[in-house]
């Protein structure tokens, strides 16, 4: 015999459901609560550097877009920090670095707007090429999914990404990738997340 | 004292596997390709900060968060509470605690919910708290109906409360369900036996608690939520890894 160890076990996920817009996004299921949804804003007004449009499609294996999909992301300022007492540094006030992201329910394309993010800083050394964290909940997701959305203009930071990098085989980095372009003088970077089946999109055990 | 670092290892044995035939929304929203593992970065051990501006303090009430004045829904009051800890056995002080659920008649005020049940003039059916300096939350609301979902031909969810949980890191993220002591319909769901192990299912059953129940007003259902705990660096890891 040992002695037993004390800790305790992770309560287990099970899935957001069709009606996670309940909870987290009353609004776009059809009625207003809260004086405040959050996660509408993720830069808030005093954020520096470039603004930019994120868009795209969560695609199921049948190659239909998932239109009940929640996704947040959270990221670093344009210095590379985070809001948040280890992130690394100060942040713009408002700055929250904290969005959800829900689709039109008839097409599945969902957008939010914020700023690029900087370098941040790497693990143990060096630094991470801008990315927005991103985690994706729906009905028929039993644990909610994580991955990164990094920039196509970010030619050299990524090819340096230590995290890029631990993905062995190369081709399925481009799924993280996300494609840079100007509409009526917005940037707008194109970001579709394939579930399965052909370039399936990397998704991490963070 | 040693400075808090990386998550422990998330247990992937004791959560549902992505693709789990039974539950047939999986199948195809499952990945096929093995998760590739990270060891954490800032990325992954900072996360969102909430406090209290925002939020309301009626926003845990879901008796009366959505009500007309002077009425209430219908349903069997109750009370769901219970502590956010981690695996150190910590309280998670402050962190963020959404719920959303049916109403007592199993419908969801949602647009694309179309059951027979009637929508409860007076329950919206979400609510949301900051647990307090101890990890402790609570919730006032009516016990959620059962309701028929398209599965099988003939599934049925047993009551449930959907809880969003945050912890203060982006990697303790969670999403679970919170089911109620006593229905017979839990070891019957398709979406609660995508978890493996018997002892995690019956970790998502919430207790009847007498002592925390209102005599002659509201019965409590105890539920305790338990995040990813953090390792202690007593020593600095090898410089290497992503």
């Amino acid at each position: 015999m040992v002695q037993k160890l004390d800790y305790l076990q992770e309560t287990p996920s099970q899935t957001a459901g069709p009606y996670v817009h309940i909870g987290l996004a009353p609004g776009a299921a059809g009625f207003e609560i809260y004086k405040h949804e959050l996660g509408w804003d993720i830069a808030g007004p005093n954020a520096k550097g470039e603004r930019i449009r994120v868009e795209g499609l969560v695609i199921d294996g049948t190659g239909s877009p998932v239109k009940d999909v929640l996704l947040e992301a959270w990221q670093a300022n344009s210095d590379g920090n985070y809001a948040h007492p280890e992130g690394g540094g100060d942040v713009e006030e408002g700055f929250r670095g904290w969005g959800r992201v829900i689709t039109n329910f008839e097409t599945g394309e969902w957008a939010f707007e914020t700023v690029k993010p900087g370098r941040t800083q790497g693990r143990n050394v060096g630094v991470q090429a801008p990315h927005i964290n991103l985690w994706i909940v729906a009905r028929g997701i039993n644990v909610g999914l994580s991955t990164r959305l990094y920039f196509e203009d970010e030619v050299e930071a990524n090819a340096a990404d230590p995290v890029l990098n631990i993905i062995e085989w190369e081709r399925r980095r481009a799924t993280l990738i996300a494609k840079r372009s100007e509409r009526d003088g917005q940037i707008v970077y194109r970001f579709d997340i394939k579930l399965q089946g052909e370039d399936e999109t990397v998704f991490f055990d963070i | 004292m040693p400075k808090p670092g990386e998550l422990y290892q998330r247990d992937r044995e004791r959560h549902p596997p992505a693709l789990t035939r039974d539950y047939k929304t999986s199948v195809a929203r499952s990945p096929q390709y093995s998760l590739i593992s990270l060891q954490n970065s800032v990325s992954e051990i900072t996360g969102p900060v909430f406090g209290h501006n925002d939020i309301d303090p009626i926003d845990n009430d879901l008796i009366l968060n959505y009500a007309k004045p002077g009425e209430s829904p219908i349903g069997e009051r109750i009370i769901v509470h219970g502590r956010v800890l981690d695996e150190n056995g910590r309280p998670v002080p402050n962190t963020l605690v959404e719920a959303w659920q049916a109403n007592a008649g199993g419908r969801y005020r949602h647009k694309k919910d179309t059951y027979l049940a009637p929508i409860d003039p007076n329950f919206g059916g979400c609510g949301r708290t900051l647990t307090d300096e101890n990890g402790y939350y609570f919730f006032r609301t009516v016990k959620p109906g059962a309701y028929p979902w398209r599965n099988w031909v003939n599934n049925w969810r047993p009551a449930h409360i959907h809880l969003s949980i945050f912890g203060t890191a982006f990697a303790q993220r969670l999403i679970t369900q919170c089911y109620f002591e006593g229905d017979p319909l839990i070891d019957k769901c398709p979406i609660v036996k995508t978890i493996p192990s018997q002892e995690a299912r019956d970790s998502l059953v919430a207790a009847l608690d007498m002592n925390g129940s209102i005599p002659l007003d509201t019965i409590a259902y105890k539920f305790d939520i338990v995040l990813r705990g953090r390792r202690s660096t007593l020593f600095e890891n090898r410089l290497e890894g992503n």
